[in-house]
């Protein structure tokens, strides 16, 4: 299909209508805005069939999707920021009774002091939360990502919500050129919703959200633990069956150059794409390079990972959100990933970003530079004033 | 639909909150919730904040529930069930849910008056079809009695108890029902369970109304408010007949006093003194020292001006 110019908030919004999801409840946010905006036309058009609510809240607006999805609609949403935060308790709620929520984040920095572009502490603080985590790096990943995860969380042996996270300002407010699909490709691509217990059937009443003593809790935690063990090859079945009808393949981690190189930098989102460029202009010096763009965040793809980095002699892993007392929230796992490995390299990290902080590209070859020359502290932090 | 309060007709419906549930003997909610529920044969949905009624009824893997029923969270029953409401609204326009359904959130006055107030008044303005009903028992009782927004004045909870300088709680509660009405929604009463006729009326007229609807019940505690657990009824009717709970309704922009409330105010009935019910529970008993003699006073004061102004706004 022909190509065509929108920001990355737009493009999630024409994700949306080509879906044509049966509920959509949101908060605006910047940097998230522009998508319920952009809906919001569709709707008042009547261009989708959408039950659209307006919350007075992020909370809320997650609490009606768990109400719309526990109730067998196909249901989407979107945030940033204080929002997603605003929302936590109920993140859990929705994974506990594994209904297969569908929101975007538009990446943004968490308050104080109040900034409103891009770093990734949001999503990560809802790490733990039993969502899938898919991150992508500019408009084109944004669209795909988001109809991709109707499909992800809505399959029949996962049942999990899904946030997909496209960074805030640098893709949610970025012009560009981006090939959608055509509508009756999405819809059969998305195909209908199905669920196994609905609220509304009230010829089977079910009871959802129960109380849980300490004789089941365990269980049902566990329970999702197994699930979310079952992610990964949705995910990658997904991608594949998407890659037919848009000659797009994505997979969870993906390398950049990595045959022969003998170092590597990680990171998630726009950087990835910044990336590829320093890795170009450094291989142009001769320098044995290569970069790793991490997708998928939850579940954490340890296993390919490691097999990734196999070989290599040093690997830095770029954090845009900071645990304050540790270190960025990637670089753990990574290490943790690493470990039984023997021949592991030498890992690295690098707090960047922070609040839409600038990334430049001699910052990038800076990195570059220190993993080459067996410099850098276990943890450093790139471009702020110290 | 006209509601039926016919006694054969009613106990021929099928309950749909049933035995096994564990809340306190003398606990006013189960009966409150069996008089809603039976003021309709359509299906429902319910939904529950966290409480003693939600605790209390679904203890996996059991439940007391035989309709649809969801617990998400504390403050987001009426956002929760707005979201079923959404998605039958979706379904039904692409004909895949046929049946006429009506939808009910439950939650104690510590959902609704405090923490869940946000949610609550976001789903009324948006105008969402269900029947919200606020089970007031004055404080937060699944916790173990600690104060809320509709703690009375004067009375004692774990975190304002009555100690050598402070009588209990120092303020009045909120007018909740009158912040609902103020949305200007359809339909908004206030009820009582001593009175099941009124209370399934008012049930019925909120179901059937054209949007939001809301209502607030009195619901002794025995527990919490320190008295018999026989004289659950006994008590919310003492509530009723000292006008410290008036039973009213708010209908299409129209204030009625209803049943016991509305006799008082013809004068075909007594209003009780206010020490009627001070000295019949536990949660009062400090006001019975000469000390605190003032905050009785008080106590009778407000419920006379707030009866008085609910008098000209029924313009009885």
């Amino acid at each position: 299909m022909k190509k065509i110019a929108m920001n990355g908030d737009q493009a999630i919004a024409l994700s949306w209508k080509q879906v044509d999801p049966d509920v959509v409840a949101s908060y605006p946010i910047t940097p998230q805005t522009i998508i319920v905006e952009t809906f919001s036309e569709y709707v008042a058009d009547g261009l989708v069939n959408t039950e659209y609510v307006c919350a007075e809240s992020e909370h809320s607006a997650m609490s009606i999707c768990i109400g719309a999805s526990a109730s067998g609609a196909r249901t989407a949403t979107a945030t940033a920021s204080a929002g997603l935060a605003f929302m936590w308790e109920v993140l859990y709620v929705a994974s506990g009774m594994r209904l297969p929520i569908v929101m975007v984040v538009a990446n943004r920095a968490l308050s104080g002091p109040i900034n409103i572009h891009c770093d990734h502490s949001d999503a990560m603080g809802a790490r733990d939360s039993g969502w899938i985590q898919l991150f992508g790096e500019n408009v084109q990943e944004a669209y795909d990502n988001s109809l991709m995860a109707f499909r992800v969380a809505e399959h029949m042996d996962i049942r999990m919500p899904m946030m997909t996270c496209l960074d805030g300002f640098i893709v949610t407010h970025s012009l560009e050129r981006f090939e959608p699909l055509p509508d009756d490709v999405v819809k059969s691509f998305v195909g209908p919703f199905k669920y196994r217990h609905s609220l509304l059937d009230h010829k089977n009443p079910i009871t959802m959200g129960p109380f849980d003593w300490t004789d089941y809790y365990f269980e049902h935690k566990y329970q999702q633990v197994e699930a979310m063990k079952r992610v990964t090859p949705v995910v990658n079945s997904v991608a594949k069956d998407f890659a037919k009808i848009s000659g797009r393949d994505y997979q969870i981690i993906e390398p950049y150059k990595l045959e022969d190189a003998d170092y590597a930098v990680l990171a998630m989102g726009s950087t990835a794409g910044t990336l590829k460029e320093m890795v170009d202009e450094l291989r142009a010096e001769g320098k044995k390079v290569g970069s790793i763009k991490l997708r998928l965040f939850r579940p954490f793809p340890s296993a390919e990972l490691a097999k990734m980095v196999e070989g290599l002699k040093g690997v830095a892993i770029m954090d845009r959100a900071v645990s304050i007392g540790a270190e960025g929230p990637i670089f753990p796992e990574a290490r943790s990933a690493l470990y039984d490995d023997k021949q592991r390299p030498r890992l690295i990290n690098y707090v960047y970003g922070l609040g839409g902080r600038d990334i430049r590209p001699e910052e990038l070859k800076h990195v570059f530079n220190q993993l080459i020359h067996n410099e850098g502290d276990t943890v450093n932090y790139l471009g702020v004033r110290k | 639909m006209s509601a039926t309060t016919n006694l054969k007709v009613l106990s021929l419906r099928d309950d749909r909150y049933v035995e096994g549930h564990r809340l306190c003997a003398g606990c006013a909610e189960p009966i409150i919730a069996r008089q809603v529920l039976m003021a309709t044969d359509k299906p429902v949905v319910v939904s529950n904040a966290t409480g003693c009624f939600e605790v209390s009824s679904s203890i996996y893997p059991f439940t007391s529930w035989n309709v649809p029923w969801i617990h998400s969270a504390f403050e987001n029953a009426p956002a929760t069930i707005a979201g079923v409401e959404a998605a039958y609204l979706a379904l039904k326009r692409k004909g895949l849910i046929k049946d006429e359904m009506r939808f009910i959130a439950f939650g104690g006055d510590g959902a609704s008056y405090d923490i869940g107030i946000q949610s609550l008044s976001g789903a009324i303005e948006r105008g969402h079809h269900f029947l919200y009903v606020c089970l007031n028992n004055e404080a937060y009782m699944n916790t173990g009695i600690q104060r809320s927004g509709a703690t009375s004045r004067g009375a004692q909870t774990t975190t304002c108890p009555a100690g050598t300088c402070v009588p209990g709680k120092k303020e009045f509660p909120k007018n909740l029902t009158k912040i609902i009405i103020a949305h200007d929604l359809p339909y908004a009463a206030q009820a009582s369970p001593h009175n099941f006729k009124d209370l399934i009326e008012k049930s019925a007229k909120g179901l059937e109304a054209n949007g939001p609807s809301f209502l607030n019940v009195i619901a002794p505690c025995p527990r919490g408010w320190r008295f018999d657990s026989a004289k659950t009824i006994e008590m919310s009717k003492l509530a009723v007949d000292t006008c410290i709970w008036p039973l009213y309704e708010f209908e299409l922009g129209e204030w009625r006093l209803t049943a016991d409330s509305k006799r008082i105010a013809e004068g075909s009935k007594k209003k009780l003194p206010i020490s009627e019910w001070l000295k019949s529970q536990g949660r009062f008993s400090h006001l019975s020292n000469e000390k605190w003699a003032y905050v009785a006073d008080e106590i009778q004061a407000n419920v006379d001006k707030q009866w008085k102004e609910l008098l000209r706004l029924c313009k009885t």
